[in-house]
């Protein structure tokens, strides 16, 4: 098999003298949805921050596109087509909607307005409120905007935080079909869900960590077939 | 007729006054609340890089003097503000390579910063006394009145003079142009939107490509063009004295804290909003009352709530009034 477009491959390490991570492994394929789910202080976020160099790692490799990108900075990392939405304080709250997505396309130097009318045909309550500061706006629509500025990027791997951390069940459904239309124009996504149920419905790929090791790793729908994931981790 | 007076009274001992200081208040706090926003401390060496601004337009007046250059009715010191701006910009990035950005790196936190910007303090204040010296200069050419007191009162056959000094009326117009330059360049800008961005998360700003020393580099120096500006206003309106900038920096910090620390527009409302309570709680209301007040209610006394000595505890007050009702200033900024 080839090797996915983005993989954290076998990576160990930690914020202080402790690790974290323990040979965790994920990986995304070209146009796919991966969700890594698990109880809290599995490392979710950590393994994910790993992948995009917000870590040191003591073991273990990133690599995108077959390129090692371990020794990058975060910054670099974006140039080479990885945009992240963190969990929380993912907008320029004092300013406008069309500014937060200006400032995703800082380092373009091309015409944005094309991708900028992509975003809005993606979300078009931002279109409307295009004028207003981000920080006006409700916990759904600024997850818009967050993941709108990091899109204007034009990058190849979207990795979201718990994109619907704090929003309404209605909200997260939209998010999701939202997220399954960004998947299908060739964005990877790499993801970190709390609504363990609902993401790997939609992901093709699905990590389960447990204390920062990878407990189970199979397609969304295998994982939501295995009755001892049910078990543990679906609520039956 | 007295109530014509008592305007006139009030316009020239209290709200032309009043309205040039707070503009030059304005242009201060906002130096220090665009370093607090995106640097995020407390810049204590505001006043004295106000000062060695000032020396240095001061230092190239003269010069310029010497060698008979003027610009007519207005001051030289407009001509030398520049190359003012150009030393100052020299010497606060210079600071910044070698005191602020080791600390920057270390990610110290905003109240090391704020010692640290008062040791920067003591060293530009002693250089730029080393410099200049510590006597009081006046530096102001050119046509000294708009409006003059004794003309005035003979076409309008008031009792009251008014008088509009240019370099009043300069400031004014200087601190409106330079205000409008700066939303317009924070607003529309590539560059002034990457400082709003950086000021409004710093770590959303560089996932996004912002180069911080970049943003760092250009605040520093928008910064020293306000405080330049700032303090060649009031030295022309008043007099340049290294002294009396350092305690600038009082009315300073309360404006910009009455603002909202981090918003441009809060700084310059606060600004106006200092000069104005100083100049009317420090005012003789005496001559304005007399003539408003029937005689049988003529003040006695001065109607002075305080002496012009004690000035500076008008910003002190209203510093801690906002601190302890409303921390985050009258427009929504950042809470100390």
């Amino acid at each position: 098999m080839a090797e996915p477009f983005l993989i954290g491959d076998k990576m160990t390490g930690g914020y202080g003298a402790a690790d974290i991570l323990h040979e965790c492994t994920l990986a995304v394929n070209k146009g796919q949805i991966a969700v890594i789910v698990g109880p809290n202080g599995a490392g979710k976020s950590t393994a994910m921050k790993a992948v995009f160099g917000m870590l040191r790692l003591r073991g273990g490799h990133v690599r995108i596109d077959g390129e090692d990108i371990s020794q990058l900075s975060p910054q670099d990392r974006v140039a080479k087509g990885m945009a992240f939405v963190p969990q929380t304080h993912n907008v320029f709250p004092s300013m406008t909607v069309e500014e937060n997505l200006e400032m995703g396309a800082f380092l373009r130097r091309d015409d944005i307005r094309s991708t900028m009318e992509q975003v809005y045909h993606l979300f078009p309550i931002l279109r409307d409120k295009r004028r207003q500061a981000a920080g006006e706006l409700s916990g759904g629509q600024r997850q818009q905007v967050a993941v709108g500025r990091a899109l204007m990027t034009q990058p190849k791997v979207l990795m979201l935080d718990e994109p619907t951390a704090g929003v309404s069940p209605i909200v997260m459904d939209e998010l999701f079909d939202r997220i399954i239309e960004v998947a299908r124009t060739g964005i990877s996504i790499l993801m970190v869900e709390q609504n363990a149920r609902q993401a790997l419905e939609i992901a093709d790929q699905g990590y389960v960590l447990v204390q920062g090791r990878n407990k189970y790793t199979d397609t969304g729908a295998a994982l939501m077939a295995d009755p001892d994931v049910r078990r543990t981790f679906l609520g039956g | 007729m007295d109530f014509l007076n008592a305007i006139v009274a009030l316009l020239n001992f209290v709200v032309v006054p009043a309205t040039a200081y707070g503009a030059q208040l304005a242009l201060g706090a906002l130096g220090a609340t665009l370093i607090y926003g995106i640097l995020r401390f407390s810049n204590f060496a505001h006043g004295d890089t106000m000062s060695f601004g000032t020396a240095m337009v001061i230092l190239v007046t003269w010069w310029m003097q010497s060698h008979g250059i003027s610009l007519g009715v207005l001051p030289t010191a407009l001509l030398a503000l520049p190359f003012g701006i150009a030393a100052t910009a020299l010497l606060v990035l210079g600071t910044d390579r070698l005191v602020y950005r080791f600390y920057r790196k270390q990610k110290a936190s905003p109240v090391i910063l704020v010692i640290v910007s008062m040791g920067v303090m003591f060293i530009m204040s002693g250089l730029t006394r080393f410099i200049i010296g510590v006597e009081e200069i006046k530096f102001a050419d050119g046509a000294r009145f708009i409006i003059e007191p004794a003309s005035f009162k003979a076409a309008t056959g008031l009792a009251e003079g008014l008088a509009v000094r240019t370099t009043q009326a300069l400031t004014l117009v200087t601190a409106f142009a330079v205000m409008a330059a700066l939303f317009w360049f924070l607003g529309k800008t590539r560059t002034g939107k990457s400082m709003r961005a950086f000021s409004d998360n710093e770590d959303l700003a560089l996932l996004s490509g912002i180069n911080p020393e970049r943003v760092v580099a250009v605040t520093w120096i928008i910064a020293s063009g306000l405080a330049v500006i700032a303090g060649s206003l009031y030295g022309l309106d008043k007099s340049y004295k290294a002294f009396n900038y350092f305690q600038l920096l009082l009315p300073i910090f309360a404006a910009a804290v009455v603002g909202g620390l981090g918003n441009p527009l809060g700084a310059i409302a606060g600004g106006f909003l200092v000069a104005f309570s100083e100049v009317a709680f420090t005012y003789a209301w005496k001559k304005v009352a007399t003539y408003v007040l029937p005689a049988s209610l003529a003040p006695d006394g001065l109607m002075q709530l305080i002496s012009t000595d004690y000035k500076f505890a008008v910003s002190f007050a209203i510093l801690i009034v906002v601190l302890l009702f409303r921390p985050t200033g009258i427009f929504k900024g950042k809470s100390i």
